[in-house]
């Protein structure tokens, strides 16, 4: 299946699972006085669809993590929701995350499963793994015990799992196997939405292709929507239908996968885009110059005006707004499309 | 099954290494001590009349024999350890000719039942609190239990003890004060004799409690309100499963592990405050053993229960060594 | 510094409780330098007076002014468990950063050999040296002794962040620019333990005169000399209880439990300060 019938059909079928609105979550560090705010993530609006996969990227700090949290209802201290909000449609079933704490538990596992990042250490590690399903999914599956752990053993088998992982400690299993398992313990269940935060991050390349295989095979089967969140421009080019690029707290563009590879409209786009390594390249490739923005004290106007290398005297001053861009997507940029991937 | 045998075959080399520190040091006090046994105990015995010249060389002869004090240090201290290893520490002075052993004997039961009760409550009510605090953090009446309780840890375990004895020996007299149990009644299994035994036990087994409980509820807190930030916490929160499962099963779990670590680091401590408690309440245990040894001069006895206590806790530690790896799976072995 | 102990005075309770006690502590102990009894005279004046406008805290049946004996038991009892405290310290600072520095197979040996101190029962361990030294027991060798096993715990501590050291670049840069082991310990790696010292120097300062206190209630101390524990033992020998004189017991048991409040509240609130782990925590939600 190519990119291109993948985006007709999401749009064919155009409804949205999740919409956010100018959503700002800040962590606020408190402490005798002193009062620090990392605005992680600043004014995002997004929306998505049923039965596709959302890609996020950017680079590490950018507050991918903190965004998908706050999605997913999963703040802590000193994390706080300052704005905006969060809402979820499951087929009619409307939800708003922060208004309705409630409505939004007894969702979970049950609609919106959430795969962390470092699911290396997300399993309980002096229980075995059996009790982690018995704990997550048993009370939504509405079956008696030996059915449920048949539906578990088969669905394991499915994921390419011996149901024997079930009687194992997470420290028995390698790292591939226990990504596999936070993978089934957060399909099991069919949820119509599934957030992925780097699942693929700490695997190998081979286990890499496989993980990302079976989050593609469970999104088609159960028809669901994945946010898929990576630093990793290749898998996204591999995997998402659409993708949103995260910079700093804020989002400078969202748009068709596809298009957004042959024509990035921001200029930090284009240059995540040209770090990619491409088969019978020598050239070394310019790195951005600069540091990534402090997120306690972010620069005036565009963020990324610092570091862009087609900035202009308004981007320090302004802050340019998310627009409609030529590839149907968005973009937040004053000379949005004016670069190319060489 | 191999793994097991070696992680044991490791821990038993501690703990001998523990025992023969232990063992040594007391050899060396004693033996370095500008205080000559033989001299004190016969000066001690000539106090009460027997001052025929001739009768207090014997004495003296007997005595130097008794407590090894002849020969090289060398030799003085395969002695001594011969005498460990058979358990025989000589007669008591004070409870003439009766062996040293046979009077730890008696007094062991006491002690080691004191200690277990008085221990394991502590842990478990500290470990408890602890943890509730830890995990709900925001509840004010939790908050207050757990000031309390902290209050308490630092007071010396005398000073507790002491309190207890005024508050329930004077000013509110309803639990006996003194004994481990009805001087009147004859030990058997009868129901007299063991609520006797409760009743007597009460105010020194609850001054352990008080002491020790807080220790553990500071250390459970703060290793629970550090688990509760683990992913595997949080992860399980994020999926909705009842915060009662969550508390018991993920945070708790975790953080009682190394808490057990922490009760065999800890039984010295406790051993030491046994001591104490035995002897504001005069309980028939080692500690007052060792006590009504040092006000009575008795060199054997106090020599006796000092190398006998070390060793004893020596075990203890080991044994709850070797159980540890049956509890929490992830301890490799090998 | 100063900063830091202002912000911790204004905005943590515990602190401000524990400097609260402890500054009456500190109070009683200026005032001792100027009392009008030598601490070490009996029958000075009218005993078993209760508590008045004459005498503040009573009379004993010795014939001492209780305040004034208070203040100088005070003074002594802090006396013990600071030089234990500092002794101790000495100790583990340079056990912890050697062995942690060092590393290898050093570092195994000494660890061995601190654990095996550490497992010792210390109570019946010191009576047996009460015992055998009697009336060669002074406060001094007490302490001494008190000093040799309670470092143990806190060595290991300081090990620990020494490990965590030594692979920093700061320590290389050093060690290659030809410092001695000596000055890399003292000049690069002390300041980074300088606060887990301090908050262990609360802690086996609570622990140190609890020691003291319990010797010497036990009569196994210095009698003569006025300590808080002293001062328990000899309403004890009087039964002071059953006489009905019971502010000299009540009044060294509230000192006690004053000092042992204060100090524990300070190490519990620079702990916290210095723990941001803990501090996050506190913020709740
Ligand atoms: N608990 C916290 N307290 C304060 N700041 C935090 C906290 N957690 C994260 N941050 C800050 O928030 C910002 C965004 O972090 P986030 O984890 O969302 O980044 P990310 O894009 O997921 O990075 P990565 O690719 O490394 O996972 C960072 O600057 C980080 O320092
Ligand atoms: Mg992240």
């Amino acid at each position: 299946m190519t990119l291109a019938m993948t985006n007709e059909r999401s749009v064919a079928q155009a409804a949205d699972v999740l919409t956010i609105k100018d959503l700002k979550a800040y962590y606020i560090n408190d402490l005798f006085g002193v009062r620090r705010e990392v605005r992680a993530v600043d004014d995002i609006s997004l929306t998505v669809r049923r039965n596709e996969i959302y890609g996020i990227a950017g680079e590490s700090s950018s507050g991918k993590t903190s965004l998908i949290k706050t999605i997913a209802g999963a703040i802590r201290p000193p994390m706080r929701v300052v704005g905006g909000e969060v809402r979820f449609d499951f087929g009619g079933k409307h939800i708003d995350v922060y208004a309705e704490p409630g409505k939004m538990k007894a969702a979970r596992w049950q609609n919106l499963s959430y795969i962390m990042q470092g699911s290396m250490s997300v399993l309980n590690p002096v229980r075995r793994i059996k009790h982690a399903f018995n704990n997550f999914a048993f009370r939504h599956m509405g079956l008696d015990r030996t059915a449920f752990r048949a539906r578990v053993e088969s669905h394991l088998q499915r994921l390419g799992l011996d149901p024997n992982v079930l009687e194992a400690f997470p420290h028995q299993l390698s790292g591939g196997m226990r990504q596999r398992v936070t993978i089934a313990l957060a399909t099991v269940c069919e949820p119509e939405f599934i957030i992925a935060d780097e699942p693929t991050t700490a695997l190998d390349v081979l286990v890499q292709q496989d993980v990302l295989g079976l989050i593609k095979e469970v999104q088609e089967r159960l028809g669901s929507s994945v946010v898929f969140v990576t630093h990793d421009m290749s898998v996204h080019a591999a995997i998402t239908d659409r993708l949103a690029i995260m910079y700093a707290g804020r989002l400078a563009e969202e748009g068709p996968t596809q298009a957004m590879f042959d024509t990035p409209q921001h200029p930090y786009t284009a240059h995540l885009i040209a770090s990619l390594p491409r088969i019978g390249d020598t050239a070394t490739r310019k790195s951005l110059a600069g540091k990534p923005p402090s997120l306690a004290n972010p620069p005036t106007g565009c963020r990324f005006h610092p570091r862009c290398p087609i900035a202009i005297d308004r981007c320090s001053r302004e802050v340019p707004d998310m627009l409609p861009s030529a590839i149907g997507g968005r973009v937040a940029c004053f000379r949005a499309g004016e670069v190319s991937v060489k | 099954m191999n793994g097991y045998l070696n992680y044991v075959a490791k821990r038993f080399g501690q703990f001998v290494f523990v025992v023969v520190t232990g063992v040594t040091l007391s050899f060396l006090i004693a033996h370095f001590s500008p205080v000559d046994p033989v001299e004190q105990t016969v000066s001690l015995l000539t106090n009460f009349g027997a001052t025929d010249p001739r009768t207090v060389e014997v004495l003296r002869q007997s005595l130097r024999e008794l407590y090894g004090t002849d020969g090289s240090l060398l030799s003085q201290y395969f002695l001594f350890w011969g005498r460990v290893l058979t358990g025989d520490f000589g007669p008591s002075l004070s409870a003439f000719p009766t062996p040293v052993m046979t009077i730890i004997g008696r007094a062991l039961p006491w002690t080691i039942g004191l200690l277990t009760l008085a221990t394991l409550i502590s842990w478990v009510i500290g470990n408890f609190l602890g943890a509730i605090a830890g995990y709900f953090r925001n509840s004010r009446a939790i908050k207050l239990v757990g000031l309390f309780v902290m209050a308490l840890q630092p007071i010396p375990t005398y000073i507790t003890g002491l309190t207890l004895l005024i508050v329930f020996g004077f000013l509110w007299p309803i639990l006996p004060i003194s004994g481990g149990a009805q001087l009147n009644l004859t030990p058997a299994a009868s129901w007299a004799y063991i609520s006797s035994v409760i009743q007597y036990g009460t105010l020194p087994a609850l001054t352990l409690v008080l002491v020790g409980m807080g220790g553990w509820f500071v250390s459970m807190r703060s290793l629970v309100s550090n688990i509760v930030t683990d992913d595997y916490v949080v992860y399980a929160e994020l999926a909705g499963v009842p915060s009662r499962t969550v508390f018991s099963q993920y945070v708790a779990r975790n953080a009682m592990l190394p808490q057990v670590t922490g009760l065999a680091l800890s039984l010295g401590n406790v051993f030491g405050g046994a001591v104490i408690v035995e002897f504001i309440f005069n309980y028939p245990g080692i500690g007052k053993l060792m006590i009504a040894g040092i006000y009575a001069g008795d060199y054997s006895l106090v020599l006796g229960v000092t190398t006998f206590s070390v060793i004893a806790v020596a075990t203890a530690v080991f044994l709850i060594d070797i159980l540890y790896p049956l509890i929490d799976p992830r301890v490799k072995l090998g | 510094m100063l900063k830091v102990l202002r912000d911790l005075l204004r905005y943590n309770r515990e602190f401000l409780f524990g400097t609260l006690l402890i500054g009456i502590i500190i109070a009683l102990v200026i005032a001792s330098f100027f009392s009008p009894y030598d601490e070490l005279t009996t029958y000075a004046v009218i005993p078993d007076m209760p508590p008045g406008g004459e005498y503040w805290l009573g009379t004993n049946s010795r014939g001492q002014d209780m305040f004034w004996q208070l203040a100088a038991s005070m003074r002594n009892t802090l006396m013990f468990g600071l030089v234990v405290a500092i002794i101790s310290r000495v100790i583990a600072i340079v056990v912890g950063l050697v062995s942690g520095y060092v590393g290898g197979k050093t570092d195994q040996i000494i660890m061995a050999f601190n654990d095996t101190l550490g497992a010792l029962p210390n109570i019946p361990i010191l009576l047996l040296l009460v015992f055998v030294m009697r009336d060669q027991m002074t406060w001094g060798v007490l302490a001494l002794t008190a000093a040799m096993l309670g470092w143990t715990h806190d060595s290991r501590l300081i090990r620990s962040v020494a490990l965590s050291l030594r692979t920093r670049e700061f320590t290389r840069h050093a060690a290659f620019s030809g410092m001695r082991t000596g000055q890399v310990l003292f000049r690069e790696h002390l300041p980074y333990v300088m606060p887990i010292v301090f908050f262990t120097t609360m802690n086996n300062l609570i622990w140190a005169i609890g020691l003291e206190v319990t010797l010497s209630i036990l009569g196994f101390s210095d009698i003569n000399r006025p300590t808080i524990g002293g001062m328990i033992y000899w309403a004890n020998a009087h039964s002071a209880m059953v006489a009905g004189i019971w502010w000299w017991i009540a009044v060294p048991m509230l000192a006690v439990v004053i000092l042992f409040l204060g100090l524990f509240l300070l190490a519990m609130s620079v702990n916290e300060y210095i723990d941001p782990r803990s501090r996050l925590a506190r913020m709740g939600a």
